[in-house]
Formats: C-alpha cells, structure tokens, sequence
C-alpha cells in the first residue's frame, strides 16, 4: 500500500463485564474498498460496529479514520467525519415520510442560521434546493420514487431496509458501515442490494464495511473478508480464502460438531 | 341602554366567547410546553404550569414599580430569557442525571420541583395575588357596541403569532428538524449527527420559554398568585384532549377547554354552577372513551 487505509483499527478490546466481545481485533480498510466481517451470532461483528459508531468505548485499542482519532469523538460527531451507518433492526424516523428521513440525512451538511431559516430568505432557499436535489439523486439511485411521500410506519420491511440505506448515503459519506444488508430481504431484494453496493463502490467512490451473514453476497461484492469467533480474528483474505481456511470451517461447522455444540 | 334584550344577550355572548378564547390560548399555550418536553424526552412535565407561574412572576418582578420597575417590552424578554436558562439548566444540571430512571420518578421529580416553584415564588414576590403592570392594562376597544379587553386580543393575536413561530420552527430550521428526529428515533438521530442530550436541554429551554409567555398573557388579564400554576391541571387536560403527542392537538385542547368553560357557567341550569368546573374534565372523559390517543393522535397500531 502507498498510502495509509482510510480505516485502522489496532488491538481492539471490548469487555462487557467477564464476557470479551471483541479480542484484540485489527483490522484496515483501504480506501475504496468493500470488506465483510462475518462469523456465527455472538462472535463480535456487532459490536466492531459499535466501537466505530462510538456507542462503545474500547477498553484497549486504536481506531483512527482519514487522519482522526475516532475515539476522541461522540456519537453524533461520527458523521461529521464522513462515516454513516444502517442498523440490523433498521432505525428510522417512523412518524415522518421516506423524504422528511432523507433529509435529515442532510443534517451535518446544513449551515445553521436560525433566523435565515425561520424568514425563508432566498439564501436559506438556496440551501434547501440544494439538499433536495442531492436527496433526489439518492432516491433516483434506490428507485424510491414511489413511497417518496409514504410515511415510513406504513412501508414493508423490504423498502425501509432501502429508505435507511438511503438515508445514510444523503450524509455524503466516505465510509459506509452497513449492519446485515440483506437480512430479511427475500432473493430479488439481495441482488438489488448488490448492485447498489458495487454502483455506490465503484460509482460514488464509497468505502464500504459491512457485517453480513448471506456468504452468497458476501463473496458477490466484498474485496476481503475477515472472519471473527467467540471476539477473535480468525482469518482475512479474499472471500474464497477465507472460506476454505480451516479455522473459519472449523467455527462454522466444528470439526467434532458434537462436542463443539455442548460448549455452548 | 335602551336597546333590545336580545342584542345584549348576543353582545354579551360575543365577549363570552372572546374571553373563552383568550383562556384556551393559555391553556393551549402551557399544553404545548407538555407536549414539547412529552415528544422530546417521554417525560411528562408536571411542574409546566409552575413554569408559567414563575415566567409571570419574572416579568412582573422586572416591570412593576414595587420591584424593579423596568419598562414593560423589556422585562417581557428578560422573563422569556430567564425562563429558557431556567428550563435548560433543570435539565443539563438534573434531569440528564436521571436518564435510565424510570418516567414515573421523573414524574415524581417534576411534580417537587412544582411544589418548590410556588414557594420560591410566594416568598420571593408574595404570596397574595398580585396584578402585573402592564401598558394595556384595563384599555377596552369598543365593537359597535361588543367592548372587549385590549390584553383578551392580545392573547389571541401573540398565541396566533407563537404558534405560526413554532410552525416554521419545527418545519424548517435545523434545530427545530433536529428536535424532532431526536424526539422520534435518539439512536438513529445520533448517527445523523444530532447532539440528542443538548437538543433535549433546548427543548426545555424552549419549552420554558412558551411557558412565559403564557404566564405574562395569563397574568395581564388579572391577578397572578403562586398557586396560578395549578391551572397546569387544566391544561394536561387540554393536552391529553389533543393527543398527548401532537402540537395542534394542545392548541385545540386548550381551546376547547377555554370555551367550554365560561359556555358551561352560562348555560348550566340554575343552583348547578359548578359545572363549569366539571366540564373541562368531562369532555376529557368522554374524548378518551370514544378516541383513547386523542383527537389528533399519531400513534398507529404497531406492526409485528
């Protein structure tokens, strides 16, 4: 590599009380790529995300961002410094519609000036259009023109899944963080996913790091993949690497199964 | 006058109703404050129409000549100003110590910290009624005949002139969009950038803010006492009538309540005076019956 990964995590302990979810993790992700964590429930993908998010605070370790101690910040500065994430369970705002959500998507982008905003002058209009066509770029891009207006409590699981994907690409981001982007999602809804992630890859020069269970997927998009069990790193490579390492076999299905399966 | 009874029963009626307005846009105003601080933190505030004895009191211990004397237009900002400090600070100094308290004690604590207010209150300005000094005081305007209060119009024209404020506030500013996706999804406002605990502490701010200026309406069409803030009551009403979560629905609540009233007094039959007093909390009975979320309610049915 000529010049330093976009993302670097180093030795990464978190413990939640005698459990250790994450042990001594590293990892990098350079710029311009799509990496996967994967590794059965429980073995600490989650929570990498967390440590990045900043919802945890890693009892050992450094994680640093495009040139920024990311453990310095708070939650809400995350996206200030270009990272934006979904959640597993989809976390949006419920009583407002697919638009109202995208563009609050916009809010680290807005300038601030209460009383320009409250008398609608032309600059505060100015910026307004400007927020609704960069959210009108994504909703073209995710085909959400139908449920633009739909209030999101009324939508399927299938288009939230799309509005909250949505939403953290109006951030702008330079590091998309995507929990389990396909779960949930039937087959049709999973190659729609993967088109997006190589057009927002490839097109909109978005790093990706997601956590995905669906190894079809995983192996579609991803450039690396890092294998983690019971918080420790297993393996990282290309998709095909890490599939065929022993260690990464041996967590998912046990060498003796049995014996592995009363463990826990 | 030697008119027809009947014309001064209609002019009578006119005022009755002005007067009724006037009231509904206080109780409308302190139900919005509940509805603020409910939507924001899931708490409910039941020391809200404390906050507005106290903005009254504010203003008028800036303005009258017993206190401070200051001209009134400026002592109505101070006590707007004192009032949002006062609300940011109770929940920057206490209530962001609580988070993961159950609502019930936060419940608790609001209701002590009314209790607190009133004799704050009462020992800093007095305990008996006191009337704020206002420049409009008893300046009535006649209607061909109708004679209403300058400070029952003003009531009316300042909640109108709130209440559009308010509108273009949660609808366009950044902090207002802000308050609102804090108020609907923390977690995902966070990741949004959205500092949650600060906009909750302006929430209060705001919300303590509203409160004074319905204290400074509420005392400039009669006397103030630190029990005023009792009306409170009245206007939880006012708010559960709307829809606990919904700003026009306190506003409506309110109105509805402030009419209800001086209709009810007028309209009860003979030795049955006291159902004005009951009627604010019949409507609020029968309105929970037939729509349990309110009459502009936006909870939806959870789906599985």
């Amino acid at each position: 590599m000529s010049h330093a990964p976009l993302l670097e995590i180093k030795n990464a302990t978190q413990r939640f009380g005698g459990v250790v979810a994450v042990n001594d993790v590293s990892l990098h992700v350079n710029e311009g790529e799509v990496f996967a964590l994967v590794g059965p429930n429980g073995a600490g993908k989650s929570t990498v995300f967390n440590l990045l998010s900043r919802f945890h605070t890693p009892a050992e370790g450094s994680i640093t961002f495009d040139g920024n101690d990311v453990l310095k910040l708070s939650s809400d500065d995350v996206p200030s410094i270009g990272i934006a994430r979904t959640f597993q369970n989809i976390e949006l705002f419920e009583q407002a519609t697919v638009l109202q959500n995208l563009l609050v998507g916009r809010h680290r982008h807005r300038k601030s000036n209460i009383f320009s905003e409250l008398f609608f002058t032309p600059k505060a209009r100015n910026e307004e259009r400007q927020h609704r066509h960069a959210v009108e770029q994504v909703i073209d891009f995710l085909d959400l023109q139908a449920y633009r207006d739909k209030m999101i409590s009324g939508l399927p699981y299938g288009v939230r899944k799309v509005v909250e994907l949505g939403r953290a690409l109006a951030t702008e981001p330079k590091l998309l963080l995507l929990d389990e982007p396909a779960s949930g999602l039937s087959v049709e809804e999973t190659q729609d996913m993967a088109f997006w992630i190589e057009d927002m890859q490839k097109q909109m020069g978005i790093t990706i790091l997601m956590v995905e269970h669906d190894m079809g997927l995983v192996s579609a998009v991803s450039n690396r993949v890092l294998a983690l069990s019971d918080g420790k790193e297993l393996a990282t490579g290309t998709p095909a690497e890490v599939q065929s390492h022993p260690a990464v076999i041996e967590a998912y299905l046990g060498t003796s199964g049995i014996q592995k399966g009363g463990k826990k | 006058m030697p008119g027809a009874e009947l014309g001064g029963k209609r002019l009578d009626f006119v005022q009755l109703i002005v007067s009724g307005l006037a009231n509904g846009c206080v109780y409308g105003l302190i139900a919005l404050g509940f509805v603020m601080i409910y939507k924001a933190t899931e708490a409910v505030n039941f020391a809200q129409g404390d906050f507005m004895m106290l903005g009254a009191f504010f203003c008028l211990g800036f303005t009258n000549a017993d206190f401070m004397g200051l001209n009134f237009w400026l002592a109505v900002p101070l006590a707007m100003i004192f009032m949002g400090i006062l609300g940011y600070v109770f929940d920057w100094g206490v209530l962001r110590h609580m988070s993961g308290q159950s609502q019930t004690s936060i419940v608790i604590l609001t209701i002590a910290v009314g209790f607190i207010l009133r004799f704050v209150a009462g020992t800093v300005w007095s305990h008996e009624p006191v009337s704020l000094e206002t420049p409009f005081a008893g300046v009535n305007l006649d209607f061909g005949g109708v004679v209403l209060g300058v400070n029952e119009l003003l009531i009316i024209v300042v909640t109108i002139i709130l209440t559009v404020a308010l509108f273009v506030f949660f609808s366009r500013t950044k902090l207002g969009i802000a308050m609102q996706a804090a108020s609907q999804n923390q977690l995902a406002a966070y990741y949004m950038g959205v500092p949650v605990k600060r906009i909750q502490s302006l929430v209060w701010a705001l919300s303590g803010v509203v409160a004074a200026v319905a204290g400074i309406l509420f005392a400039s069409k009669g006397a103030i006492d630190p029990s005023s803030g009792l009306l409170g009551i009245k206007a939880f009403a006012a708010a559960a009538i709307g829809g606990f979560g919904s700003l026009p629905g306190a506003l409506v609540g309110g109105l509805i309540i402030g009419l209800i009233e001086p209709l009810a007094a007028r309209f009860a039959p003979d030795g049955f005076a006291g159902v004005a007093r009951i009627a604010p909390y019949a409507i609020l009975i029968i309105v929970l019956i037939f729509r349990p979320g309110g009459l502009f309610s936006q909870t939806q049915k959870k789906k599985v």
